[in-house]
């Protein structure tokens, strides 16, 4: 349980991160994990609670208390099998997830929450550092076969998982590497792709077949979402071929701003612009890459993809970054008596941002201007949130607010609205209003679609997501395939 | 008869669970001379025992009473001859009292069966006499159920030629008889009963008032009627469906209190049937059986057990030091060959365990003894005209102080024994020593006892098992938190884990997970009828001694070779302890020889194998006893992959009982080799259904395995000690929560209740438990044996590694559930927070709805709705009088912290509920209403609160509800009658029969302020009320505090269990006003793991149970009834309206609403949310609201409201009761949960419509009758003018609790503060009845020249009292008893001095008072937290036990005191000069910073002066001489406290 007063006694720590204008040099990660003897004086914080806030705040449930106390006595190896007991790549959420635990941390009520992230993130990197992360192929083969289509982590947990269990697993994805947008849409800072590869050696050794470059189904041609697939399966191809297949394609169909001057040439999706990014880290060569160097950026969206095309363009070398946002700014403290232990609207700055960028809230782009078919600034206003009488918050323009901004690039980081429809179609599943594939959570027959044998999970089941969420949708899922399989499960849910 | 003789089971009504407890006495004339005088006396007693027993609803029914007299031969020799008949000379006729049936000819049938008996037995039948009586006395309920009484007369056989002879003949006769009647079965039959059927004793008794005995009787005013004693009894059954068999006396004793170990003591008498043979009874012995009946109470038990010892020819002091030993285990200061007579003895009779005074007679001999813990008062006094009267009270019958020469009481373990027709008095060491010495005991243990720790270590290896350590504990369904709260806890501490907050987790028979049997019980405790123990500090009476193997014959009087014995000193056999039972044999020279039944089966076989196993297992256990085996090892070390282990606890019941059918059960121990057990209930489950020895080799194997897992010093062999040290201990907490204090009566005494378990399967295996609710059956249990099997030995990745997580006792996603769960937590809390129905409202949802989460019984309760009946809602009662009936549970500050305790109160007290004080005392500060501008900070100072709280005009933080609990800390006169209501607490949800510890660095200087006690001193919490050990104590106590406080209403908190609606009729009989049924799963601030998971029931059963019981017996109307334990929600009072409260107790929830988030740490003080801390810091971090707790309420009434809407009920008085609007939820799926069956809890008794269903009367509290009206008048110019007064008044016994009233018209206008010392002073003259002085303010002084009973000077708030003997009185103080038993209990000031001895458990929690007193008895200065005592005489045993503060200084005449001191606590110093305690001791450390010397001298001076005292004047004027003579004691952590206080003032002076 830690220390029991340790929470009186000792500070939330950071984990040390280099300086910004260190780190806007390169790609690389820049922030370290925790000592030994810090993260042993941050799981002393823990104060083991009767009812884990922390626990329930986080999607997979990571057995929090548990491991922060095996990490204050130092019992690294059980703390790294406790937490791969609920979370298959602790690597990935160690440095990308938002942590929801921590804003559920019951010292957050009133104190720093415990560094739940931080913890995690170094008994991880202990783990791989100390070869302790080793394949865990299945005893017994049970001689069935399920096709997971996409790779992000959602299909990968659901592809590990289903694999433990005996079942062949093929995981289909349409990009040239697997990870989905860990791979793509997480810049190397953020998270270095080394990652993703170590996991998917890992997962060869248990049994999963990766097929990239392997598109499943259809995408118009007007989509877009890119696609580099050099081939093409059809649903009814991996029906005959598999026992079950689950739809873990993600929600890629980003949201678009449908405003005078859109047609301008340097307005692009976050999505076009930070994955050929990665890839130039990755080695490869690549034509017409959206660059920022020298442009004044216009991020559209205040979100953490908005986040990370700030801190591409940076290192880019960008003349000059802005964010904005549609709604207002939030509060820098939330209250918390109203909010704890659920996840509080409040002003967050990310690591981007403290990399330099302008920001500004409560902004509505009205139109782009442009020369020779380029866009060079952006027109925008400033709004207002009111409630209406239907009790809806509205959005007014506040008169003569209206302003220009130079712009060279502009990167639409809005958000997503649904997975590629294409495919949910082309296996004819049913879809639910937002446009994703229908299916429950919970009780028996969860995660299965309206479509026989095919399941789905992730962001093409819940709409776009955390990678926590993502990988406690593929576990579940994985589950309910293996007791559709097999009529009962042993999977953890 | 119209009434049933006897009341039938009747919802959840059961007479089997009837208590009572009474008043008892008896006279004797010490040379055998026969009188009618002594027979008016006896009656006399009686009637002055008159308010120890109890009236029903109807006036004149009483509960029972009765006197035993000598045959009286001249009376009746008369009267027979009138008819014809000549009666043979005395000794060679009998006379049987018979109770007949009134309907003529069963009653002949009756008639006719005893006549033929007596001549089938060779006696000859002389005929039979009315018995004249005067019916028209009784109260009509009793007159309907009178019975004809007639007496017969029976004539000696030829053959018989000795009067004991021909009293064996006349019980062989009776029991024949007896027998005969039953077999016809008559329906009147059960109303035949035999009173007395003897030649030399006769007892008239019935369902009567004390005095309706003598006017009813008519023979009793006849003064031909004479006898040379008379024994009387008046009883107080806690129910009004008393009989007239249940009075007493019965044929040999009568008895106060209450035999706990009844079921196992009964049980074994039965099991000892095929194999006790009696060479005085020889082939009469079978007749006899069955020796006891079913349903009988405890005393008629212990009469029939007692008269077969005697008849079998033990002499009745013998027979009664079998059945009531002292505590001999723990005696080191016992003569060796009495411990080699009880240790003899110990083996053939477990001890009727429980509070007893049993007074017994033969007719010849009259004596009494008294259980070995002293729970029962017993004064005797002996004149120089060679009468002896004994009583549970002093001055029962007026005798000159001139006549008596000797005045004292009867002592723990102790036995006085009049001897009429030697003419003298048999003292108890006299007598024992006689009767140790009759045999040679000591030789006959040295060559019989087999002490198992001293034989060799076995040579045997374990037979290591080839199934992995993690699989076998997953098949018992270990979890990862059984290691960490239960096992390693244990293994490194060598004590059970601590927890916190209540239980949400549901019953296992609503769990979703594999539960252990042993979840389906729980555990009984004692409330009100009988005492729990501190199995701690009086650990004296505690005994853990187990006997594994066959039992000597009881009868056996003339054993010349008897059997031997294997004795263990504990139950818990380690690796070794088990391969020596195994390999007994070897060790032994073959003279007991083990066999081992596996109790495993092959899982292949499935559930509906378990059946036969069993049965084959118990065909199998009679095989190896016949054959010669003595020793049965249940086993189920061989549980693999292959065999699942039938739960052992099923398989140990089942076996036990089985042998105790056949008879054999005496003829072998029982061991059980189980993977199953690891926690404490679980040892106390085997042992309570029949284990003599448990070997937890699983437990034992993972703590040998845990390596890191426990510090250095706690690993291997010597974690395993401490786990069996933890056990133990744990096992004595749970045997002294039902006040039971040996492991041998313990073992068969089955005290559980099952919850969720099919009678059919509690019948068969468990028969004589209670199920009240039904649920799974056999096939079940083993189903659910095989489900944990199955994950095992599966393919779970989750078990592959790792044991189930468990989440039973903290959350876990994926664990146990809850019903706190993180989101009903957050909509709670910001529900309250934002003033939001609509987030309450899923809130609610969240707890209310259990159709897929079933956890509680009420969830799984529907409601009957007639959609026709609604009404708008706009019809209902307002919220705002709803919430009047709303209040907090019981915390104390302490618990929880100023702010949180406070912020409840000011919430409550705006919404006009009531908030509770819980056991720590008020702040005078928070009585007066807030005025404008006030806050929190600036009414109780700044350094008392460390954040702030905005307070209204007229808000008020004092707490309406006072609470009395064992502790009294900071009760005094003036706290009393700030309350309106006072609660006395019984028992708490989550600890019921234990007692609770604030630890010293809990108890800050405002906590100790409160307390009145030292800042830094522990303070202990005694598990029992010491002034409560009965029912009729209680009645005593809830007097008391009436008087102190006339306006408030009177509380007493019970916890749900069986029985529990017997106790509250009782309760309601004692004149209580309002009573609280707690469910088990209420909340504490710290309590070990066990009690909070394993005691008590949920409060639907108990609660309905109350109803029942009290609408059965018409005393609702009269008491309040308020229900709390987990009430969450406005469906949760719904359903407790519905079941019978109107009123509504919440703790958990409004602590939530204040900030509480289930942390479980309030045993560390670490809340991070400062609610319960007294950490500074942490409670800057407090952020309740008022506002926010009054938000919750109006919410929860709200959602009443819509519910009494779709009901169509406008007014809650309306819903109460209502349990016919209860449904069970139909379609349940849950495997478990489908065989359970409210039926029981849904009853209504159908009574006449003008019996009360709800609170709608008043108690009659007799307060009119007080002699406190008189003082109070007559003290007028002091109460208005504080001008001094003297008065002068007589004082008898039934004048109780004199100096209350007046103290709280003291308190009422000046406080605590009072008045100048001696403004009033009161002389008396006489004997004083109890509770003489409680509660007595600063100001008065009382001056009793006599002698007073017990609680003299209870609760003292400043006031001093003396008394004195008379000065014709020739006694010597110092060798007289002058005062009762628990004087000064809670005292909190003033002085006292008692010129003569006091009783047990004087000055027991003291915190503040200054007492002199001549001698003492055992236990005294108990749990004491300050004041001085001082003893000018001898003391008893355990003085000082868990004494915290305060100094007692103690003339040490012969140089003993030591050995009877308990000194775990404190250090014992000689008593030193002042010159030479400056050398010695710092001044810091001076008790009330002055000399040791002068503080003495000054207390000897006042008693001296007080009470004329000739010992203080000699010791006063020899003061050199004597001073060196004392000893002081001195508290070890007040002598660190005091240090430490010392040092803090030093540093804020530096």
């Amino acid at each position: 349980m830690g220390k029991v007063t340790g929470f009186m006694e000792f500070q939330r720590l950071a984990e040390a991160s280099e300086q910004p204008q260190q780190r806007v040099k390169h790609y690389r990660e820049f922030v370290g994990h925790l000592s030994d003897d810090e993260a042993k004086i941050q799981g002393a914080r823990c104060m083991d609670c009767g009812i884990p806030f922390c626990m329930q705040g986080c999607p997979i449930n990571n057995i929090i208390p548990d491991w922060n106390d095996l990490v204050y006595r130092q019992r690294w190896r059980e703390a790294l099998d406790t937490l791969h007991s609920t979370n298959n790549f602790p690597e990935f959420t160690g440095r990308v997830c938002p942590a929801p635990c921590e804003a559920a941390c019951t010292l957050n009520i009133n104190n720093d929450p415990v560094g739940i992230k931080s913890i995690e993130h170094a008994i991880i990197d202990k783990g791989w550092e100390m070869g302790w992360v080793v394949s865990q192929p299945p005893a017994l083969k049970t001689g069935r076969r399920v096709a997971v289509v996409g790779s992000g982590p959602a299909g990968l947990a659901c592809a590990q998982q289903l694999a433990r269990a005996g079942h062949g697993v093929t995981v289909f994805e349409k990009s040239d590497r697997i990870g989905g947008l860990l791979r793509y849409g997480i810049p190397d800072f953020k998270m270095e792709k080394q990652h993703i590869d170590r996991r998917a050696e890992q997962m060869r050794a248990e049994g999963v077949e990766f097929r990239t470059g392997v598109l499943v189904g259809d995408i118009p041609s007007a989509s877009p979402v890119s696609v580099a697939a050099a081939s093409r399966l059809t649903p009814e191809q991996l029906l005959s071929e598999f026992d079950a297949v689950v739809l873990a394609g993600g929600a890629e169909q980003p949201r678009d701003l449908q405003v005078p001057g859109r047609e301008f040439k340097g307005i692009h999706f976050a999505m076009d612009f930070l994955p050929l990014q990665n890839k130039v880290v990755a080695g490869d060569t690549v034509g017409n890459q959206i660059l920022a160097t020298g442009k004044h950026v216009v991020v559209i969206g205040g979100g953490d993809t908005g986040s990370d095309c700030v801190g591409t363009s940076n290192r880019q070398g960008a003349a000059s970054v802005t964010q904005f946002e549609l709604l207002p700014q939030p509060p820098e403290e939330e209250n918390k008596s109203i909010t704890w232990p659920y996840w509080p609207l409040k002003l967050r700055t990310s690591s981007s941002h403290e990399e330099g960028c302008e920001r500004d809230w409560a902004v509505s782009t009205k139109r782009f201007e442009g020369r020779d078919g380029h866009v060079t600034a952006l027109v925008a206003c400033r709004v207002e949130w009111v409630r209406d009488d239907k009790d809806q918050m509205r959005m007014i323009e506040v008169p003569g607010s209206e302003f220009e901004i130079k712009a060279d690039l502009v990167l639409f980081a809005m958000g997503f609205v649904a997975p590629v429809g294409s495919i949910l179609d082309s296996f004819g599943v049913a879809k639910d209003g937002r446009g994703n594939a229908r299916a429950a959570t919970e009780g028996r027959g969860c995660y299965a679609t309206s479509v026989p044998k095919v399941f789905a999970a992730g962001d093409m089941r819940r709409g776009q997501s955390l990678v926590v969420w993502a990988i406690r949708e593929g576990r579940q899922c994985a589950r309910a395939v293996d007791e559709f399989l097999m009529g009962c499960s042993d999977l953890p849910r | 008869m119209e009434h049933p003789h006897r009341p039938q089971p009747e919802g959840l009504y059961d007479p089997a669970n009837e208590h009572d407890a009474c008043g008892v006495g008896f006279i004797a004339h010490i040379r055998g001379h026969k009188s009618h005088t002594v027979v008016g006396q006896g009656l006399q007693i009686l009637r002055n025992l008159t308010h120890r027993g109890a009236v029903g609803a109807d006036p004149l029914a009483g509960d029972g009473a009765g006197i035993l007299l000598q045959i009286p031969d001249a009376l009746l020799r008369e009267e027979m001859d009138s008819q014809g008949v000549e009666l043979p000379p005395p000794g060679r006729y009998g006379v049987g009292m018979v109770f007949l049936p009134q309907e003529p000819a069963s009653r002949i049938a009756c008639e006719q069966e005893i006549e033929r008996a007596a001549r089938a037995e060779g006696q000859v039948v002389l005929g039979w006499r009315d018995v004249p009586r005067d019916s028209s006395v009784l109260g009509e309920s009793v007159k309907r159920i009178e019975p004809v009484i007639r007496q017969i007369f029976v004539g000696a056989g030829a053959d018989v030629t000795v009067t004991d002879a021909f009293e064996r003949k006349l019980y062989v006769v009776r029991k024949r008889a007896g027998h005969a009647i039953q077999a016809l079965r008559l329906e009147h039959g059960k109303e035949f009963y035999v009173p007395s059927f003897s030649a030399r004793t006769l007892v008239y008794k019935g369902m009567l008032l004390a005095d309706q005995v003598g006017n009813y009787y008519r023979d009793l005013s006849d003064p031909r009627l004479t006898s040379a004693l008379a024994l009387v009894h008046q009883r107080f059954s806690t129910n009004t469906f008393p009989t007239w068999d249940l009075s007493h006396p019965f044929r040999m004793i009568a008895h106060n209190g209450e035999i706990n170990t009844l079921r196992g003591n009964v049980n074994w008498l039965r099991a000892r049937e095929g194999a006790i043979s009696s060479p005085v009874l020889d082939h009469d012995l079978d007749k006899l059986w069955p020796l006891i009946y079913p349903g009988q109470s405890d005393s008629a038990s212990f009469d029939n057990a007692l008269e077969l010892l005697v008849m079998a020819g033990y002499s009745l002091a013998h027979a009664m030091m079998m059945l009531i030993p002292e505590a001999w285990e723990k005696h080191s200061l016992m003569d060796a060959s009495r411990r080699a007579f009880y240790e003899y003895h110990a083996a053939m009779m477990e001890p009727w365990d429980g509070p007893a005074a049993v007074a017994f007679t033969d007719g010849r001999q009259i004596g009494a003894t008294l259980d070995r813990n002293g729970l029962r008062p017993a004064r005797y006094l002996v004149t120089d005209d060679d009468m002896v009267i004994m009583a549970s009270e002093a001055g029962v019958l007026p005798v000159p102080e001139d006549r008596i020469v000797k005045k004292w009481r009867l002592q723990p373990g102790k036995m006085f024994l009049v001897d009429l027709e030697q003419g003298r008095i048999i003292d108890d060491k006299e007598l024992k020593d006689a009767l140790a010495a009759a045999k040679p005991y000591r030789e006959w243990i040295d060559r019989i006892r087999v002490r198992f720790e001293a034989l060799p270590e076995p040579s045997e290896a374990r037979e290591p098992s080839a199934v992995p350590l993690m699989d076998r504990q997953q098949a018992f369904s270990w979890t990862q938190e059984d290691l960490k709260f239960q096992l390693l806890p244990m293994a490194r501490d060598g004590e059970e884990s601590i927890g916190s907050m209540g239980n949400d987790s549901p019953l296992a028979v609503l769990s979703d997970k594999n539960k252990t049997l042993y979840h389906y019980f729980k555990q009984l405790f004692a409330q009100v009828t009988n005492p729990p123990i501190d199995p701690i500090r009086e650990e004296l009476v505690m005994s853990l001694v187990s006997f594994v193997g066959p039992k000597p014959n009881l009868l056996g009087i003339d054993e010349i070779n008897p059997p031997m014995r294997l004795e263990l000193s504990q139950p818990v056999l380690d690796f070794e302890g088990m391969e020596k039972l195994r390999h007994i044999a070897r060790h032994t020279g073959g003279k007991f020889r083990s066999y081992e039944l596996d109790i495993c089966y092959p899982v292949a076989w499935g559930h509906q194998a378990i059946e036969a196993r069993l049965a084959s297992l118990c065909a199998e256990a009679v095989d190896a006893v016949r054959s010669g085996y003595n020793i049965l090892t249940l086993s189920d070390r061989r549980v693999s992959a292959q065999q699942v282990a039938i739960p052992a606890l099923l398989a140990t019941s089942a076996i036990h009982l089985h042998l105790v059918a056949k008879g054999l059960r005496t003829s072998t121990g029982l061991a059980v080799e189980t993977g199953s057990a690891r926690e404490v209930h679980h040892f106390a489950l085997l042992g309570g259904y029949g284990a003599e020895a448990v070997h937890p080799y699983l437990a034992m194997e993972t703590i040998l395995a845990a390596g890191e897992e426990l510090p250095e010093g706690a690993r291997g062999g010597q974690g395993v000690k401490n786990y069996i040290k933890a056990v133990g201990k744990g096992l004595m907490k749970v045997m002294s929560k039902m006040g039971i204090s040996t492991y041998m009566s313990y073992t068969g005494a089955q005290i559980f209740e099952a919850v969720g378990l099919s009678s059919a399967l509690v019948e068969k295996y468990f028969t004589g438990t209670t199920s009240t609710v039904e649920g799974i059956g056999v096939f079940e249990v083993a189903e659910e044996a095989i489900r944990a099997h199955r994950a095992a030995f599966g393919n779970d990745p989750v078990l592959a590694g790792a044991l189930d997580t468990g989440g039973e006792y903290a959350f876990r996603v994926r664990g146990e559930e809850h019903m706190w769960t993180p989101d009903a937590i957050a909509k709670l809390q910001h529900a309250t927070r934002t003033a939001s129905f609509e987030t309450y409202q899923e809130y609610a949802r969240i707890i209310n709805d259990q159709s897929r989460r079933h956890m509680t019984f009420r969830g799984l309760f529907d409601l009957r709705v007639d959609p026709s009946k609604s009404i708008p809602i706009g019809e209902v009662e307002p919220a705002r009088d709803i919430v009047k009936r709303f209040a907090t549970g019981a915390m104390s500050l302490g618990s929880i912290s100023t702010e949180a305790h406070t912020t409840l109160a000011v919430a409550m007290n705006r919404i006009g509920g009531k908030s509770n004080t819980g056991e720590g005392g008020e702040d005078r500060r928070r009585y007066a209403l807030v005025k404008a501008g006030e806050t929190l900070a600036s009414r109780l100072g700044q350094e008392r609160v460390m954040r702030d709280i905005e307070l209204k005009e007229g808000d008020s933080l004092r707490s309406r509800i006072k609470q009395v609990a064992s502790g009294r800390f900071g009760v005094t006169t003036d706290y009393l009658v700030s309350a309106d209501q006072i609660q006395i607490k019984m028992a708490q949800g989550a600890k019921p029969g234990e007692g609770g510890q604030l630890p010293g660095h809990k108890v800050s200087e405002y906590i100790a302020e409160l307390r009145f006690s030292v800042p830094g001193v522990g303070l202990i919490s005694p598990p029992p009320h010491h002034d409560i050990y009965s029912i009729e104590d209680l009645a005593q106590l809830i007097h008391d505090l009436k008087n102190a406080n006339p306006r408030a209403s009177i509380s007493v908190k019970l916890v749900s269990e069986i029985g529990v609606g017997t106790v509250a009729a009782g309760v309601s009989k004692a004149k209580s006003d309002h009573v609280t049924i707690a469910g088990h799963d209420g909340g504490t601030g710290a309590s070990p793991w066990s009690s909070i998971k394993h005691a008590g029931t949920p409060w639907e059963l108990g609660l309905a149970e109350t109803q029942q019981t009290l609408v059965l017996n018409r005393l609702r109307g009269r008491i309040a009834v308020q229900v709390d334990g987990q009430m969450k929600t406005g469906r949760d009072v719904l359903i407790g309206a519905l079941l019978g409260a109107d009123e509504f107790g919440f703790a958990t929830a409004p602590l939530v609403v204040e900030g509480c988030i289930m942390m479980r740490k309030c045993h560390l003080n670490t809340c991070p949310v400062g609610v319960a801390t007294q950490d500074p810091e942490l409670r800057k971090r407090f952020k309740g609201q008022p506002e926010h707790v009054v938000n919750y309420f109006f919410f929860v009434a709200e959602e009443l409201r819509g519910y009494m809407a779709q009901l169509g009920i406008r007014r809650v008085d309306e819903l109460i009761g209502r349990a016919d609007l209860l449904d069970m939820r139909r379609g349940i799926e849950h495997w478990k949960a489908r065989g359970l069956d409210f039926s029981r809890v849904f009853h209504t008794p159908a009574m006449p419509a003008d019996v009360a269903r709800h609170h709608a009367e008043r108690q009659d509290h007799g307060l009119e009758k007080a002699l406190d009206h008189r003082l109070i008048e007559l003290a007028k110019p002091a109460l208005e003018r504080r001008e001094p007064v003297a008065i002068d008044m007589p004082i008898r016994n039934v004048n109780r609790t004199v100096g209350t009233m007046l103290s709280s018209e003291v308190a009422r206008r000046f406080g605590h503060e009072g008045l100048p010392e001696d403004t009033i002073r009161v002389r008396f003259a006489g004997s004083a009845g109890q509770s003489f002085g409680a509660f007595l303010a600063r100001g008065i002084a009382l001056e009793l020249i006599g002698e007073a009973n017990d609680y003299v000077g209870k609760g003292l708030s400043g006031g001093r009292i003396s008394v004195q003997p008379s000065p014709k009185f020739r006694g010597r103080p110092g060798d007289n008893i002058i005062v009762g038993n628990t004087v000064m209990y809670g005292a909190v000031a003033g002085e006292a001095y008692f010129r003569g001895v006091a009783g047990e458990r004087f000055c027991v929690r003291n915190s503040g008072a200054h007492a002199v007193v001549e001698g003492v008895g055992d236990h005294g200065c108990e749990y004491m937290t300050g004041g001085t005592v001082v003893v000018l005489g001898a003391t008893g045993r355990n003085f000082a036990a868990g004494m915290s503060g305060g100094i007692a200084y103690v003339l040490d005449e012969d140089g003993g005191f030591a050995t009877r001191c308990n000194t775990a606590m404190v250090s014992l110093e000689p008593l030193v000069t002042e010159a030479e305690q400056e050398a010695r001791l710092p001044r810091d450390i001076w008790h009330l910073g002055e000399p040791d010397e002068a503080v003495l001298r000054r207390l000897v001076d006042n008693h001296a002066r007080h009470t004329g005292s000739a010992r203080a004047r000699e010791i006063l004027d020899n003061w050199t001489d004597w001073r060196g003579r004392f000893t002081k004691v001195f508290p070890n952590e007040y002598r660190r406290a005091l240090g430490e206080l010392a040092a803090k003032g030093r540093r804020i002076a530096a």
